[in-house]
């Protein structure tokens, strides 16, 4: 007997709109089936409508936790159609701002994590731990979340001194909490039990489902845009990739925990090298037509932002990839085996970041001029077939 | 007097369902900020229910995208009588950056009334307590 379950796009287990349609036998869940589009804005419309400047605030505002990844992205790309290049000073802040907002993001994403796992304590001890982030962020910024210290050839705001030693400070306390966490993690048994063994995802699946980020990592696959891709400024601090290999839940929980670690190191050498010299270089309005992919390693995975410039002062064309978008279907694989309890759980687990996901999935067919919204499945179909009719590369080694 | 101990019961302990209409995740995230150690509203006996059904206030965050519309309308009057209606953040007061996208209809008092109106972009959670405090004394 098969039932279907909706959850979503208003329920308790999601704080953002989505829905999520199971097909269950008992208590197994037999399909899943994602419905997006619930928190779709057009913001991708609306960049070509504003100039370079101002969609660096509209890019800010796509993803309110990984605000500062989307304008950085955007800005990176931005950097290289105006021909512009921001001083050291400026780009060693930007990437600062950078870390302390994936500090920001795992911290909360833990809380998260613990909170469905039924661990409220540690949810409440991580949201606690995650406002002394939030204040140094606010120092430096201004503001709590949208930061908005980016801006076109460099940073807005300078830190002097007692900043430094503030933050310092600062990043002294996350670190000794995040030890704690770390004992937590192996030392906890029942929230170990909890988290073991759920939501499974294979190295092969996490290659073909094209998984990125803590989800990849998790699987064992040490992709990391920071190391793979980087802008020139991550050759010049020294950190590490964070993997685990027990592909679950709870490898996912290590890799973001080991993640913190990393940022407070490459977040304390920034502090130590931080060079002198002005913030910004003054832009250019217009920029040459071109275009440019840019790439970026959120706390999510892999962000990509394809700008297109046409010789105004706005882009032609702004294409954001989101990190949750690629992690969908990795996630359908998983919710395949799992139990209707772990739903939240495996959710929660990709750190889906809806809004930032939500970029169009409408097709326009060419011929006949009629639009459709794409369901999940029939895009997973696609791919599946598309994969399929690619056989002579499927063997293909990861080059790295 | 049957009047003031419901007056009295709903002033203490208002339950407030978390909306989100399309917003960019950071009024949530500080909406759920509010509830944690830092500024902890439910030392006001404020509680977060999952359901709209359970719920006396509706703390609604977005521009309230099309999709999402007639749902918005249907949490409302799922909601029981009497109910308030909290618009987090400048996107549900006017839209914010989304204002003129096509896929938007530009502040939460397009669909549903709204009482209170917090702004900022994101709110800070203090605002939010300031905000909840606000809508408690009009009762
Ligand atoms: S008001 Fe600002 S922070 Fe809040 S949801 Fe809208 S864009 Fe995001």
């Amino acid at each position: 007997m098969k039932f279907q379950i909706p959850i979503g796009p208003q329920h308790p287990a999601l704080k953002e709109p989505i829905s999520i349609r199971l097909t269950v036998e008992g208590e197994v869940i037999k399909d899943a089936d994602l419905r997006l589009g619930y928190n779709h804005r057009g913001v991708e419309k609306l960049a070509e409508e504003k100039s370079w400047i101002q969609n660096i605030y509209l890019c800010e505002r796509i993803c309110g936790i990984c605000s500062h990844s989307h304008a950085t992205c955007f800005v990176q790309g931005a950097e290289k159609l105006l021909e512009i290049e921001p001083p050291r000073r400026g780009v060693y802040l930007r990437y600062l701002v950078s870390e302390l907002e994936r500090i920001h993001s795992h911290l909360l994403w833990l809380g998260v994590a613990g909170h469905e796992a039924g661990f409220d304590t540690f949810f409440m001890y991580t949201w606690r731990d995650r406002e002394v982030v939030m204040d140094l962020l606010e120092m430096i910024s201004g503001n709590r979340v949208h930061y908005a210290i980016n801006t076109l050839g460099g940073v807005r705001r300078d830190i002097d001194e007692t900043l430094r030693g503030k933050i310092l400070e600062g990043l002294a306390v996350l670190k000794a909490r995040s030890e704690y966490y770390f004992k937590i993690g192996a030392a906890e048994p029942t929230f170990v039990a909890r988290l073991a063994g759920v939501g499974p995802l294979t190295k092969q699946q996490a290659m073909d489902y094209c998984a990125v980020g803590p989800m990849a990592r998790a699987s064992g696959i040490d992709r990391d845009v920071r190391k793979n891709d980087p802008h020139d400024f991550y050759n010049e601090v020294e950190f590490d990739v964070a993997t685990a290999d027990s592909c679950d839940v709870l490898g996912r929980t290590i890799v973001r925990i080991k993640e913190l670690f990393e940022s407070y190191k490459i977040c304390e050498q920034i502090l130590q090298k931080l060079p002198d010299g002005p913030i910004a270089v003054k832009a250019p309005r217009r920029a040459k037509p071109g275009e440019v992919v840019s790439r970026y390693e959120a706390p999510r995975g892999e962000n990509i932002h394809y700008i297109v410039a046409n010789g105004s002062d706005k882009p032609e064309r702004l294409k954001v990839r989101a990190p949750t978008l690629a992690n969908y279907p990795a996630t359908i694989e998983i919710l395949k085996h799992g139990f209707i309890a772990d739903v939240p759980l495996i959710f929660a687990a990709i750190d889906p970041c809806i809004c930032c996901a939500e970029r169009s999935v409408e097709l326009v067919d060419a011929r006949s001029g009629e639009e459709r919204t794409l369901r999940f499945s029939d895009l997973r179909r696609m791919a599946n077939d598309r994969a399929r009719s690619l056989s002579l590369q499927r063997n293909v080694a990861w080059p790295l | 007097m049957f009047e003031r101990v419901i007056r009295w019961s709903r002033k203490k302990s208002p339950w407030i369902l978390h909306l989100n209409s399309g917003a960019c995740n950071a009024c949530d995230i500080e909406v759920v900020a509010a509830l944690t150690p830092r500024f902890d509203v439910e030392r006001l006996g404020v509680l977060l229910k999952a359901t709209p059904r359970h719920a006396d206030v509706i703390v609604a965050t977005g521009p309230v995208t099309r999709q999402l519309r007639d749902r918005i309308i249907r949490i409302y009057d799922q909601t029981p009588d009497p109910k308030f209606v909290i618009a987090v953040g400048a996107c549900a007061m006017s839209g914010c950056v989304y204002r003129g996208a096509y896929n938007i209809c530009g502040g939460l008092d397009q669909v549903i009334p709204v009482n209170i109106y917090i702004p900022g972009c994101p709110v800070r959670p203090d605002a939010i307590l300031d905000g909840v405090v606000k809508l408690l004394n009009t009762l």
